[in-house]
């Protein structure tokens, strides 16, 4: 596998010479809104990041003296983490708050924050809530560039900026005529409509799998390229697949009656070694995390060759330092 | 490109050559020497200089290319896609020889050395370019140049290279071209 990504990190150098694309949105909040050059620029761009982080100091300054903020409103690991590890790597300065002990506790509201961070000399707020479309209304209401970390069920699209980076550094950027399967609660799945996008600009054959309770059949979209189609039937799903993603399943979700029980979820849904079996050879499994690990994804195949799923969070820095140097870029041109 | 070159494919050529004599000439040799190319055509003469020195010393020298997007100092000219660099060896100790295709103000050379830092500490750095067209901002010299070409501030230099751009030629406009 890694010689693989070395033959197309020197095709990606060696190959093309075009003019570059300049970026010109104030923000990023959801994939679908960038186009196909864009997306490819943040890949390149996510492509030199990945070598700046492998060299001894995984540390440049081109962003001295400029502010990150992180703005939580729900809980996270690795999207806060990662944030402030490429804002940092990038050589920002970095501010974490939560909704917790700031002063949203007191009643503060989400427009109000975000001016006051702006007044405290915020130029990046990366910010996720439970609300969605919540960085919608704060974008309008800063001059400050806002990054959606997540917010509610729409959107997280430097997750699926992430995934695609990752799924590109095995198969390469042409995912024409190339399966994904998204299988889980993609109902409520910010990270799987993110995806739908950049996928299907890539060109896949995006099949979205799940209980018929937590599958929107709304989804289903043919592009100019790239497709989306809807199955509940695991099985067929993976048949050929070139690549398996698993989302995370909430607990809650029993309790709302939206999955019979875990047990049958495992049954029907488990990506697990007899599945993957009918996927193509060298097929690549990923997931979002956090991962129930023996629930969406089985202990043997979460940790086995197939998986790339710690490959996707060190990638995760990499694409976000693309984001933030985009951005802060385009704030500055 | 409708104007006549001020350079043609022939005097490049004879220019790297002679680029490669000095660049081994002064190492007294091609004993830790690494050619690095600043990206985008900087890289592309460097591995026609190492080839030219593989012509007659048999001896292949490593070529690195560097992408100085991330050390910059003019913001305006960030948001131009980044590439990977890469160096295939250990600079350390090593004589590098960084190669660009025009030394103008020198800013680019210095983001350069920036950007070469953070590979290792070479005990040399030389600088090679194919034109010095004058107009330093920065205290910084080339060790190797292909061809002086004097001009005016308000004039414009652009090296095209096969590689890059389908044709080998250097071209001198009277006005401000926008970079790619």
């Amino acid at each position: 596998m890694l010689e693989v990504k070395e033959e197309q990190v020197a095709q990606a150098a060696d190959g093309d010479f075009q003019a570059p694309v300049r970026w010109r949105s104030k923000d990023l909040l959801d994939t679908d809104t960038l186009t196909p050059a864009e997306i490819e620029l943040i890949m390149e761009t996510a492509e030199a990041m990945h070598e700046v982080r492998t060299r001894p100091v995984g540390k440049v300054a081109t962003l001295r003296g400029a502010t990150v903020t992180t703005l939580f409103y729900e809980q996270s690991t690795r999207t806060r983490a990662s944030f402030e590890v490429a804002a940092k790597a990038l050589g920002a300065d970095v501010v974490n708050l939560t909704a917790m002990g700031s002063s949203v506790e007191k009643g503060e509201s989400l427009i109000d924050t975000v001016r006051t961070l702006e007044a405290i000399g915020a130029d990046v707020i990366v910010m996720r809530h439970a609300a969605s479309g919540a960085p919608y209304l704060a974008a309008r209401h800063t001059g400050a560039s806002v990054i959606n970390g997540g917010d509610g069920t729409h959107a997280h699209p430097t997750q699926a900026l992430l995934d695609l980076f990752t799924i590109r550094r095995h198969i390469g950027s042409n995912l024409e005529g190339r399966r994904v399967v998204i299988v889980g609660d993609v109902l409520h799945s910010r990270v799987a409509r993110s995806n739908v996008w950049t996928l299907m600009a890539a060109g896949a054959e995006v099949v979205l799998c799940g209980p018929a309770t937590l599958l929107p059949r709304t989804l289903a979209a043919r592009g100019e390229r790239g497709s989306c189609t809807v199955t509940h039937d695991l099985n067929e799903a993976i048949r050929d697949a070139d690549v398996v993603m698993a989302l995370r399943i909430q607990k809650e979700r029993q309790e709302k009656g939206l999955i019979p029980s875990m047990r049958e979820y495992i049954r029907g849904y488990q990506v697990n070694a007899s599945r993957l079996a009918q996927a193509r050879p060298g097929a690549l499994v990923m997931h979002p995390g956090p991962m129930n690990e023996g629930i969406e994804v089985s202990a043997e195949i979460a940790h086995g060759v197939a998986s790339v799923i710690e490959e996707q969070v060190t990638n995760g820095v990499a694409v976000r330092m693309a984001v933030l140097y985009l951005l802060a870029a385009g704030r500055a041109a | 490109m409708s104007a006549e070159p001020f350079l043609g494919p022939a005097e490049i050529a004879r220019s790297i050559r002679r680029l490669a004599h000095e660049i081994v000439e002064n190492n007294r040799g091609t004993d830790g020497l690494v050619l690095v190319g600043v990206l985008t055509r900087g890289y592309p003469l460097a591995q026609r200089l190492a080839a030219a020195i593989r012509e007659f010393e048999g001896v292949s020298v490593p070529v690195g290319r560097l992408d100085i997007g991330l050390y910059r100092d003019d913001v305006t000219q960030r948001s131009a896609s980044l590439r990977p660099s890469a160096i295939p060896v250990d600079i350390d100790g090593k004589t590098v020889v960084l190669v660009d295709e025009v030394i103008f103000t020198g800013r680019t050379t210095r983001a350069a050395l920036d950007a070469l830092v953070d590979f290792g500490r070479p005990a040399k750095v030389r600088l090679a370019v194919l034109v010095d067209r004058g107009h330093r901002e920065l205290p910084i010299r080339p060790d190797f140049v292909g061809k002086n070409i004097p001009t005016g501030l308000e004039q414009s230099v652009r090296v095209r290279l096969l590689e890059v751009d389908g044709e080998d030629a250097v071209y001198l406009h009277d006005e401000e071209v926008a970079r790619a």
